[in-house]
C-alpha cells in the first residue's frame, strides 16, 4: 500500500507511507534551510502517523556537507524518541568517500545500499544486528 | 548555465542561497574540466564548508575562481575571503572537533584534506582567506581531430 501524506502545511520533504514505514526522498540541492526542515518535517510525519520505522532515501544527493551531515546525523535520535528506527539508504559512492575525508562517520545512523534493503533492515527488531551487520554504525 | 572554458569568476557568499549556487557552480566547472565523480564531489564537499565558514563566521565575503594549469592536468583554485573578525589560533581552528559555534568543528581540517593544496591566512580583526587547489587526477582525452 502506498499513499502520500496529505500535504500538510510547513511540510516540505516528499514524505510516502508504504504500510508500517515512512519512506522520505531527500531532493537533489538542498539548502541549509531545507536541510533544517528535513527533521522537523520527519518528526512531525512520525507522529501523525502508526509508522515504526523510518527510511531516508538519499540517493539523488550529490554533496552531503558538515551542515547536512549533521541534520541527518541527529535524525536518528530524534526519531528514536518517537519510538521509530531509521535507516539511511543509497548514500553514492562518491558521497561515502567524501564524508570519510570529511571525518564525518556518521555513527549510530544505519545505512543500507538501497530502498528495498532499507525497508528489510528497518523492520527488524531494533538492535537486532547490532554487533553482526557491518553496515550498522555508519557509512 | 554557461559557464566560460577559462573561468575567471566571483561569486558573491552572503546568503543559504548563495551557497546553494556555489556548489552548483564548482560541481559544473569541475565536470567541465575533467575531473572524475569522487573529485568533484571532494572540492566541492571543501568549497561548501569554507563557503559557509565565510557566511557564519566571517559575517559574509566571496568565493574568487581561478582555472589552473599544471602541465596538461588542469585544476581548480578557489579563494574564500571574508574581513570577518578572523582567527586568532589557526591551528586550534583546523583541529578537528574545535568550534567556537555550535558546529561539529570538521568544515576547516576536513576541506584541508579533501583538496591538494590548502592555505589559511588569517589574523584577528584582518578577515580571513582560505585558498585551495585540486587537480583532475588524470589530464582530460585529448579531442580526436575529426
Ligand atoms: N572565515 C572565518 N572567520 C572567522 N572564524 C572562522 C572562519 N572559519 C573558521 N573559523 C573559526 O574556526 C572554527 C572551526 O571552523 P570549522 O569550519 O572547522 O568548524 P565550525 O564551522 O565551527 O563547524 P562545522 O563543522 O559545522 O564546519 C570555527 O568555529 C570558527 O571559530
Ligand atoms: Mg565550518
Amino acid at each position: 500500500m502506498t499513499r502520500p501524506l496529505p500535504a500538510a502545511a510547513g511540510t516540505h520533504v516528499p514524505v510516502l507511507t508504504l504500510d508500517d514505514v515512512l519512506l522520505v526522498t531527500v531532493q537533489r540541492n538542498l539548502d541549509d534551510r531545507a536541510a533544517e526542515w528535513l527533521r522537523q518535517d520527519i518528526a512531525r510525519a512520525v507522529t501523525e502517523s502508526t509508522a515504526t520505522g523510518v527510511v531516508i532515501d538519499v540517493s539523488g544527493v550529490e554533496v552531503v556537507d558538515s551542515f547536512l551531515g549533521r541534520v541527518l546525523a541527529d535524525i536518528a535520535p530524534t526519531v528514536k524518541l518517537l519510538a521509530a528506527q531509521t535507516v539511511l539508504a543509497g548514500i553514492r559512492p562518491a558521497v561515502a568517500v567524501t564524508l570519510v575525508e570529511l571525518g564525518l562517520t556518521l555513527p549510530g545512523l544505519r545505512t543500507a545500499l538501497h530502498i528495498e534493503q532499507a525497508l528489510r533492515l528497518v523492520r527488524e527488531p531494533c538492535g537486532a544486528h547490532d554487533d553482526t551487520n557491518p553496515r550498522q554504525g555508519g557509512v | 548555465m554557461h559557464v566560460p572554458s577559462t573561468v575567471a569568476a566571483r561569486l558573491p557568499i552572503a546568503s543559504d542561497m548563495d551557497l546553494t549556487w556555489i556548489r552548483q557552480y564548482v560541481r559544473q566547472v569541475t565536470a567541465e574540466l575533467g575531473f572524475g565523480l569522487v573529485q568533484q564531489t571532494k572540492l566541492v564537499t571543501a568549497a561548501s564548508e569554507l563557503a559557509r565558514n565565510a557566511l557564519v563566521h566571517g559575517g559574509g565575503g566571496e568565493m574568487e575562481v581561478t582555472q589552473v594549469a599544471r602541465g596538461r592536468v588542469r585544476g581548480l583554485r578557489l579563494v574564500f575571503s571574508d574581513s570577518g573578525p578572523g582567527i586568532a589560533d589557526t591551528e586550534l581552528a583546523l583541529s578537528d572537533g574545535y568550534t567556537s559555534g555550535g558546529g561539529l568543528g570538521l568544515g576547516l581540517g576536513g576541506a584541508r584534506r579533501l583538496v591538494h593544496e590548502f592555505t589559511l591566512d588569517s589574523r584577528p580583526g584582518q578577515g580571513t582567506t582560505v585558498t585551495i587547489t585540486a587537480w583532475a587526477s588524470e589530464p582530460p582525452a585529448p579531442r580526436k581531430a575529426v
